[in-house]
């Protein structure tokens, strides 16, 4: 890999790059940042990318931010690190700044509140879109889960946070108490 | 500067407990935005995320902005809002940076760790139903303020149908976006023009 003079400044801009092309967030970012990081750079390799996508949703945070870290971390450290996460911020951070600074007077505008009007269902349909993607195919105890915890958030006003640890808790003692039994017993991947 | 604090804490929280990602953060956010601080209303949570589908960028990044400088504005001046979005931002992007630098440090230890993987597991679906929820509370919020519902009339749950078809059947969500604002325009302004 060849150094230049500003490796950090190389790093923030590949990802101010890929902060400012990708929409949508999350998922979308990840075609942008493998063409950047191992295509276009080669600062990674194919096969560990898999692997660090796997880590950057098991890491709490955004995924883009999540991976712009590791890959400026690997390459240069904690400086890389801020500077990987610096690009990729910064571009989300203007724009938004920018709509927040004119956008007080915008909503009053009758036809920007008309415009509103419209995207707001068509919003809450999208955030629907992928509840049913992802509880497809699971098993049925997993849809209890699913619909207790959207009613306890909803309906009794619990903090996500605490069920969340919950969650996690559960988890950790099934894996190290229950999973090793049944394993045992019938070999296969559980739900 | 104790509502700045606030702020602080609240993108703290989000940002440690975002697990899942983009969509599953919805509910944090809006859980310590809307419900616990009433620092934006229903409307206004569902317009930041409509901003944020046709704007670069993760959703939890545009969300921590634009609620940061509305908070800051509510303390004071212009730069104050610029203060409180600067906050917001370093605040959720700080347990990823931190939390990560941990990970890349050990990464060959966490990987296939079963204390990691049955955590995950654990808090998959509950990630899922926390996504229902932040749509639940958007459909049926717990108090209406006048002119704040986003779901006003009939046509709201057309617009809901056809977007709902739309993402299903893997439409662009921006176009899907773009075309809900043109359609809200043709409903909700036109007619007021005749």
């Amino acid at each position: 890999m060849n150094e230049t003079r500003h490796p950090q400044l190389q790093l923030f801009w590949s990802f101010f790059r890929i902060g400012l092309f990708t929409f949508g967030g999350g998922y979308a970012m990840i075609p942008l940042i493998q063409r950047e990081v191992i295509d276009r750079t080669g600062w990674i390799r194919r096969e560990e990318f898999l692997d660090l996508l796997t880590l950057a949703q098991s890491v709490p945070g955004p995924i883009a931010v999540n991976t712009s870290v590791f890959v400026g971390y690997k390459l240069h450290g904690f400086r890389g690190a801020v500077a990987a996460l610096c690009g990729t911020v910064l571009p989300s951070f203007a724009i938004i700044l920018l709509i927040a600074l004119f956008f007080a007077g915008f909503r009053q505008n009758p036809v920007v509140d008309a415009a509103f009007k419209g995207m707001r269902p068509a919003v809450v349909a999208l955030i629907i879109g992928p509840v049913i993607s992802l509880a497809r195919g699971m098993h049925w105890s997993m849809f209890v889960i699913i619909i207790a915890t959207a009613l306890a958030i909803w309906g009794l006003g619990w903090s996500p946070i605490y069920i969340l640890a919950a969650a996690a808790i559960a988890g950790i003692t099934w894996e190290l108490s229950i999973a090793p039994k049944a394993e045992k017993r019938k070999k296969g991947p559980n739900a | 500067m104790i509502l700045l604090w606030q702020l602080f804490v609240s993108y703290l929280k989000i940002g440690f407990f975002g697990f899942g990602g983009g969509y599953a953060m919805l509910s944090l956010i809006q859980n310590e935005v809307v419900v616990q601080h009433a620092w934006m209303t229903n409307a206004e949570f569902a317009d930041i995320v409509a901003i944020s589908q046709i704007t670069p960028g993760p959703i939890a990044i545009n969300s921590a902005t634009y609620v940061g400088y509305t908070v800051g504005l509510q303390t004071g001046h212009t730069w104050c809002g610029l203060l409180g979005s600067a906050i917001a931002t370093l605040a959720v992007c700080a347990p990823s940076l931190t939390l990560m630098i941990l990970v890349a440090r050990f990464f060959m230890k966490l990987k296939g760790n079963r204390l990691v993987e049955g955590a995950m597991r654990g808090m998959r679906p509950v990630v899922i139903g926390m996504i229902a929820a932040a749509a639940l509370l958007l459909i049926f919020p717990h108090t209406h303020a006048p002119g704040e519902d986003n779901f006003i009339d009939s046509w709201s749950w057309i617009l809901f149908g056809g977007v709902l078809i739309g993402s299903w059947r893997k439409v662009n969500p921006i176009l899907l976006i773009v075309l809900s604002a043109l359609a809200g325009i043709g409903i909700y302004y036109f007619p007021t023009l005749i």
